[in-house]
């Protein structure tokens, strides 16, 4: 694969991962910091269904996708149920990526901290690239959907979301299945395009990682995060030769974005077709579309 | 048995002294402070430098400047990157994203610069234990326990007694009245993290003894963290019992068997499993201030 296609098919896979989270922490404002778990149960479902049991890639998807909503019933289930907030869910879900990461570590079918060496390249540019464009526009539909609504509510305010009579644990735990369910896709094919995972692929950094995507790129967008994720995948490698300093003007320009714009890029705004056009005729000076305003994107 | 309760409580001890830290800024500004954990690490460095690289300090002159040093550094930090937003009244979610910032930022930087090497700080006491009937008690682990309760004591001291301490517990409460009653917030805060960091400091050159230096040993603070929630984030007593409380349980499990496996290698599963199953039943902790959601 040349080199852009990898960066590319890396990026995708970012996104995809984010996006789930910026359904999840973007809206109802819960966050996570154990992603990275239901990733590393999508990858080693995926990968392991591949490898020792010869199905397709299609399949592994799938029971990645199974694995990981089940995992992310057993955290978000007797949390979610407890009503635990901020800090404590936060803590709540690092300790769950911690403890799934140290079970990987032991089980025998995963081959321990050794990992699985000589997985089948199958994630190409094309089919990543698909599952991205099919992610965005199953989130977007998500949220113009009956949840996405009350997810949008909740977010706003949670009291004020349950007296009009949300259930609150029903509409957040669907809304993290939704978002287990592209961590789960997003393992899969990172296992398929590394072509080795091992447990220490997954850790609470890797969480943290997509949780800074979606802050940074504006909690409540979706357009926002998949910025926010492509350039911190692209970023880097840009950087490649500064390789130490990497990290270093990484958590730099983390600081420097929530202390200068705390909303992040674009916090409760989509990029649209329509904004777009509107910031062209700023552009170039033309005055605004008849109506524009009155006509701005709902999502 | 009472061998592991002995080291429990050793590592504890450490543990209360870094979730103290965690619990003193949360109970003011109400986020986690996950940049404690770099200025811990950094505590390590400072005394390492002193004692071991360029000064070759005995051992408490170097504790001394690495609490100093990490307490500055630790007051930087809060001016850099909380204070904006402090005063701009922004989601403790904003604090905590930004000190994410702040520890990847300062431990890639160590990588940077020192390197990944694991360094050694010199033993400070020559004959290292004790034995007493069949017990072995670690001399620097008896110090650790000894000096991280009288400082634990002396900060309570310091709270109670001082009128710093008065409006440190007054603005746990409600910083607006503490600032409408006249109060300098940015000088509390000021003071805050400077007690906080030097705590850390002191913590972290214990870890730097009792295990090695290295960039990524703050991840040990994560355990304290833990420590903190358990407790009740914001709570100094409960940042004690559950820094203590964790201390013991990993001490517990490190030496029971089942079926001739040991548990050791899971260990940091049943912390965390302990973790999650005391927030379901007690969702603020052990001594955790219920907070009533309001209108």
């Amino acid at each position: 694969m040349d080199y852009a296609a990898a960066i590319f098919t890396n990026a995708a896979i970012y996104i995809i991962a984010t996006m789930g989270l910026a359904i999840f922490t973007g809206y109802t404002g819960l966050f996570s910091l154990g992603h990275a778990a239901f990733m590393a149960v999508g990858a080693y479902a995926a990968a392991i269904c591949t490898h020792f049991l010869k199905l397709p890639l299609a399949v592994g998807l799938v029971v990645g996708i199974i694995l990981a909503v089940l995992s992310s019933l057993i955290i978000g289930y007797p949390t979610l149920r407890a009503r635990l907030r901020s800090d404590y869910f936060a803590i709540a879900t690092l300790g769950f990526g911690e403890a799934v990461k140290v079970l990987l570590e032991n089980f025998q079918l995963t081959q321990g901290s050794r990992g699985l060496p000589g997985i089948q390249k199958l994630s190409t540019p094309l089919l990543t690239g698909l599952f991205m464009i099919l992610s965005v526009w199953l989130a977007r539909n998500f949220l113009r959907s009956n949840y996405g609504r009350k997810i949008i509510a909740i977010g706003q305010d949670h009291v004020a979301a349950e007296m009009m009579g949300i259930n609150l644990f029903r509409v957040q735990l669907r809304s993290l299945f939704f978002s287990a369910v592209l961590a789960g896709v997003a393992g899969g094919l990172f296992a398929h395009y590394l072509g080795f995972i091992q447990p220490s692929l997954f850790t609470g950094s890797q969480s943290s990682m997509l949780v800074i995507a979606v802050v940074t790129g504006g909690m409540g967008s979706i357009t926002g995060p998949i910025l926010a994720a492509l350039l911190f995948a692209t970023i880097p490698e840009a950087l490649r030769l500064a390789n130490m300093w990497r990290m270093v003007t990484y958590g730099a320009v983390l600081v420097a974005i929530m202390v200068l714009r705390p909303q992040g890029i674009l916090g409760y705004r989509e990029i649209t077709f329509a904004s777009l056009a509107r910031f062209g005729r700023r552009l170039f000076g033309l005055p605004p579309s008849p109506g524009g305003e009155s006509r701005k994107a709902v999502s | 048995m009472l061998q592991t309760i002995i080291t429990g409580l050793s590592i504890g001890s450490v543990y209360a002294l870094m979730a103290v830290g965690y619990s003193l800024v949360f109970s003011v500004l109400n986020f986690s402070n996950f940049a404690h954990g770099s200025i811990i690490t950094l505590g390590a460095y400072i005394a390492w430098a002193v004692m071991v690289q360029y000064l070759h300090l005995p051992f408490l002159p170097a504790l001394l400047i690495a609490m100093a040093g990490s307490g500055v550094l630790a007051f930087l930090n809060e001016r850099i990157a909380y204070s904006t937003l402090r005063r701009r009244r922004a989601p403790s979610l904003y604090l905590m994203i930004s000190a994410m910032g702040v520890s990847i930022c300062l431990q890639n930087l160590l990588y940077a610069t020192v390197g990944a090497k694991l360094y050694a700080l010199p033993a400070v006491f020559v004959e290292d234990s004790w034995n007493v009937g069949e017990l072995t008690i670690s001399r620097m682990d008896l110090f650790a326990f000894a000096f991280s309760a009288v400082t634990i004591a002396l900060l309570n001291l310091v709270l109670r007694r001082t009128r710093v301490g008065t409006a440190i517990r007054a603005a746990s409460h409600d910083m607006d009245m503490v600032a409408v009653l006249g109060v300098n917030l940015d000088v509390l805060v000021a003071i805050l993290f400077l007690i906080a960091g030097a705590l850390g400091g002191m913590a972290g050159v214990f870890m730097g003894v009792k295990y090695m230096v290295y960039p990524s040993m703050g991840w040990i603070t994560n355990k304290a963290y833990i420590g903190a929630v358990i407790g009740g984030l914001g709570s100094l007593p409960g940042a004690i019992i559950g820094g203590l409380f964790l201390g013991l349980l990993e001490a517990l499990v490190s030496v029971t068997e089942i079926g001739g496996q040991s548990l050791s290698t899971y260990r940091d599963v049943f912390s965390f499993g302990i973790l999650v199953a005391l927030l379901i039943v007690r969702p603020t902790g052990l001594f955790g201030r219920r907070v009533e959601e309001k209108l």
